[in-house]
């Protein structure tokens, strides 16, 4: 999805355009009545690549609308932000939707939050499938933490060493911690390759270890490719208070969503055509949302491909751990060794804990460079977010029980896998086909067959079905800046067994009752559907009490008072 | 190879080459130990807080619970590992806030809505400056402060600092004409100001502002129709008089004003609670936009959750707390006291502090001449020779040269004496 940013736009203008344009109605009429003076007159714009739509955003009053053909209406200019009759008293990086947490798919967030399913005391509430959390294995860990008190500073058994802990700050990080990590890693890619625990810088989690190597290796208006589709999330972390932008290298369902040589060199020469500097690549293996890895080749050509253009190349290993079934995983530091003419220097891998572990509270994130400059510069920067010291500690002493990772890896993975094909098969029995995945805490669901037309309109349309009769919280590919329409990632980690049937339960009744009609325009959830006009103030977005994770690909759900 | 990094990467703005950073170095590289390295360097270079952590010790021996991940006997490990959520633990903010108070004497009181959680006062203070600034604009800082600032405020965000200059003639109290003048400085170079940065108490004097410079301030913010951060960190180390006056009570009479939104308190439990490895920040401010816009920031550098729950549980033992904040400012006090009165031994004195975990030390009668140059020769006799390191007023961009911060909360009470008698072996020869 791009971003464009309008000028001062004048009301009026904003008005005729909305009457004269293809969806005139009872929506726009409710914004006339608003008085002028209460709004700002900063209005952005986002419309994905196919600009079949374009949302409108107010930026105090929130309107989604649905207007074709958006450059008739609006020419492009350069995005400035005036408020109506004060002085601009905060920054842009404060006041845009950098953060991207203003795109419209909050509905689901909003179904959850007000209706979240408990098996008992809510059976039949929304189920939170737009969550890539992996919950499988804290009884584990809990096991592990009751055998080994001394690992927490705060028992009687670990409180000698409280003092020194408590006042460790050195950015270089506890010794132990980044011995036990480099160890780790090593382990998760089957000791194939070894990490140097020099190399390991900290960050605050993945989010901080994106935004602190892109302050690193960008400029403002740097830009770095990547494969679509891709985490949401990455919009904010490697763009919002850097500066520096994503293009995407688009990807098709038609070979598996495959990483083409093609793509890359289309979307570089793009780039160079319209005079963006590419600063890298960044490539998430194991894929969120596609669930599936790199193969030698892809990976192989990326190295290439980087080394040709002399760009950087980030990968993102976070899920590393995640993979549950051959083929192995393959990580960027098995390729590096493969060619000593591999400009090393380019290579920087990012980790965390947050989902081969399941501990996204610790806020474990890690830059691994191979750029010694990068590593130094990283360091410094890692003030910003450091691992506090007590969970250094903690994380320290369990990564190193080689015993416990052991054991925790294989049964992570069979449990996961366990998960996957319960997943599976059940969508399988009604139809419903999923990407060939062997990794990942979710499934890439194919619905494309539910579409009443191949658009990301009728996909927005078929999610918010899914959020509100089906009651399940998946995501829609749209958010994943995925080009084709009808792809959704559901999340399948984050819940128990009996949760686990219910859902299953629930995909099948629906796709049960709809069928496969052979007129398309007969499907029963169809009828009643039309676009919803959602109003939010802005001291409402302030005040509502958002309690879900800001590090899903979508946003917080404030409390939305819609209006239909 | 540095070629292909950003501009941020290859540049100094980290400020790490300054002598602050350097002094740090060679302590590394030859630590006093006791018994192992007794003619090591003593580290009087670091900020730090050691005087009181038994009393946290104490605590945790009593409250074994917490530290087994336990709440009422039952595990919470899972809730704890899987909460990501930027809006901070509750409990966690609602102890913070009133342990904040109580610093206060309770004076005035905060709401948990109101506070965004950073990792450290570090990312607290980068944080405003993403939301106040954009590269290119400037704060305006008094002078000395912490060098650290340089790094926090400057680096990445691209600001610009301009020094409001304090001199020794009025004890480096901020004047109206010393705010007047920066303001026009900045101006002069073209820069866009787009508030006020200070440190109370200070770092490095150790005093604590005047309800005089207090007000001086908010009048100046409302005139110029700027922001005003003020830095609290050091708001749990008063031990001495005059009390101590937060910006909050301050601004408790403009809550109608439009200048109501346009401050903000900046805080850490790194300095009152001696807790720097846990990196507990926070940013507290009425302005919802920016509550907003620093929450969201925050993803950046999140408090682990661990943490969060253990301090929740440790601040909201009151009577931990009551009992923390009085024993901790006797500690201080003496500690104060003892490095006051042997430096005054030495024919050394200081600025009159109450505050702070240092003392800022006046050798200008110690200079071969009144220059900065002079100020590094000393400073580099002090680390090397005497094998203490202290901070040079230059580092701290004092405006006078022959200025040092000593810090005296870091070591055992043995080491300070020892500290103190090679001081006065120097002076003596």
């Amino acid at each position: 999805m791009h971003r464009v940013f309008f000028p001062d736009f004048p009301w009026k203008t904003l008005q005729n355009n909305l009457h004269n344009g293809p969806r005139p109605g009872p929506y726009f009429k409710r914004i006339t009545q608003l008085p002028l003076s209460l709004l700002s007159t900063t209005i952005s714009c986002s419309f994905p690549a196919n600009s079949s739509f374009v949302f409108v955003h107010l930026s105090c009053y929130f309107i989604s609308y649905q207007v074709k053909n958006p450059t008739s209406l609006f020419s492009l200019k350069t995005m400035s932000y005036v408020s109506s009759n004060r002085k601009p008293l905060l920054s842009r990086k404060a006041t845009n939707d950098g953060h991207a947490e203003n795109c419209p798919y909050f509905d689901g967030w909003k179904a959850y939050d007000k209706d979240p399913f408990h098996p008992t005391q809510n059976p039949s509430g929304v189920i939170q499938m737009g969550l890539a959390e992996h919950q499988l294995c804290f009884d584990l860990v809990q096991e592990w933490l009751v055998s080994n008190p001394e690992a927490s500073i705060c028992t009687k058994e670990g409180v000698d060493k409280f003092r020194d802990i408590a006042l460790f700050q050195d950015y270089h990080g506890l010794p132990a911690f980044r011995n036990a990590v480099a160890k780790f890693m090593g382990r998760v890619r089957g000791d194939k390759v070894e990490f140097d625990p020099d190399r390991i810088v900290m960050s605050g989690g993945a989010t901080g270890a994106h935004e602190m190597i892109t302050f690193c290796l960008a400029d403002p208006g740097d830009a770095f490719l990547v494969p679509t589709p891709y985490y949401a999330g990455f919009d904010r972390d490697l763009c919002w208070r850097t500066e520096a932008r994503l293009l995407p290298v688009v990807c098709h369902s038609s070979n598996n969503f495959k990483v083409t040589r093609k793509a890359l060199e289309e979307a570089y020469a793009k780039a160079v055509e319209a005079n963006i500097s590419v600063k890298g690549l960044l490539l998430t293996n194991p894929s969120n949302p596609l669930g599936t890895i790199l193969d030698r080749d892809t990976l192989r050509e990326a190295m290439s491909f980087i080394n040709e253009k002399n760009i950087h190349l980030i990968c993102d290993e976070i899920y590393a751990a995640t993979v549950f079934r051959q083929p192995d995983f393959i990580s960027i530091a098995e390729i590096i060794e493969e060619d000593q003419e591999y400009n090393r220097n380019l290579v920087h891998i990012i980790y965390s804990l947050s989902k081969d572990m399941g501990f996204p509270g610790f806020r474990v994130g890690i830059v691994y460079s191979y750029n010694d400059a990068v590593v130094e510069c990283g360091r410094k920067m890692s003030s910003f977010g450091l691992v506090s010291s007590q969970t250094q500690y903690l994380i320290a002493s369990m990564l190193s029980d080689d015993q416990f990772i052991g054991k925790f890896l294989l049964e992570s993975a069979g449990r996961l896998a366990t998960r996957h094909n319960d997943f599976t098969d059940g969508l399988r029995q009604v139809g419903i086909k999923c990407l060939n995945g062997n990794a990942g805490l979710f499934l890439w669901m194919d619905l494309r067959g539910l579409l009443m037309e191949s658009t990301v309109e009728a996909e927005t349309a078929l999610w918010r079905v899914i959020i509100n009769d089906v009651k399940l919280n998946v995501s829609p590919g749209s958010s994943f800046h995925c080009s084709e329409p009808g792809w959704f990632r559901v999340c399948i980690a984050n819940m128990n067994e009996e949760t686990t049937k219910v859902a299953l339960a629930r995909i099948r009744e629906f796709v049960l009752r709809n069928g496969n009609k052979p007129n398309r325009k007969e499907k029963c959830w169809q009828s009643d559907l039309r676009l919803r006009l959602s109003f939010r103030r802005i001291d409402d977005v302030l005040r509502s009490p958002c309690i879900m994770s800001p590090h899903s690909p979508i946003p917080q759900s404030p409390l939305v008072r819609t209006r239909t | 190879m540095r070629l292909l990094l950003s501009g941020k990467a290859k540049c100094n703005s980290h400020g790490q080459d300054s002598s602050y950073f350097l002094g740090l170095q060679a302590y590394e590289k030859n630590p006093y130990d006791q018994t192992r390295n007794p003619q090591g360097i003593i580290q009087m270079g670091l900020a730090e807080n050691q005087l009181s952590l038994d009393l946290v010790e104490s605590w945790l021996s009593e409250n074994q619970d917490v530290a087994g991940f336990k709440s009422d006997g039952e595990s919470i490990f899972r809730e704890l590992a899987l909460f990501q959520d930027y809006h901070g633990l509750p409990a966690f903010k609602k102890a913070l806030v009133q342990f904040m108070a109580e610093i206060r004497g309770n004076k005035v009181s905060f709401d948990p809505k109101k506070i965004v959680l950073t990792a450290g006062a570090t990312s607290a203070n980068e944080t405003l400056v993403f939301c106040l600034a954009k590269a290119g604009d400037t704060i305006l800082i008094p002078t000395p402060y912490y060098p650290g600032f340089d790094r926090d405020l400057k680096w990445r965000t691209g600001a610009e600092i301009v020094p409001i200059h304090c001199t020794s003639s009025n004890d480096f109290k901020i004047t109206a004409r010393a705010l007047q003048q920066a303001y026009q400085e900045a101006q002069n170079c073209n820069l866009k100001v787009k508030g006020v940065l200070v440190t109370n108490p200070s770092n490095p004097l150790g005093t604590t502002m005047t309800r005089a410079e207090l007000d001086l301030l908010m009048d100046f913010i409302v005139e110029k129709q700027i922001h005003l951060v003020c830095d609290e960190i050091y708001s749990g180390t008063v031990f001495g008089s005059p009390n101590y006056t937060s910006i909050v009570e301050v601004l408790s009479k403009y809550e109608k004003a439009e200048v109501w939104d346009r401050v903000h308190v900046v805080y850490s439990l790194s300095k009152d609670l001696g807790l720097p490895g846990f990196r507990v920040g926070a940013i507290y401010t009425n302005n919802g936009s920016i509550i907003a816009a620093a929450t969201k920031m925050s993803s950046f550098g999140l408090v682990s959750s661990q943490t969060q729950y253990f301090l929740s549980m440790l601040l909201s033992d009151k009577k931990f707390t009551r009992n923390y904040i009085s024993e901790n400012k006797k500690r201080l006090e003496k500690r104060h006291a003892s490095l006051i009165s042997g430096l005054q031994n030495a024919g050394i004195s200081c600025l009159k502090s109450n505050a702070g975990l240092f003392s800022w030390v006046d050798m200008r009668h110690l200079l071969s001449s009144s220059t900065f140059e002079a100020e590094m020769e000393l400073w580099e006799k002090i680390v090397y020779d005497v094998k203490l390191n202290i901070s040079p007023g230059s580092s701290c961009h004092c405006s006078e040269p022959g200025w040092f911060r000593v810090c005296f909360a870091n070591m055992a009470e043995e080491t300070l004496e020892i500290a103190i008698r090679r001081i006065k072996a120097f002076v003596d020869v």
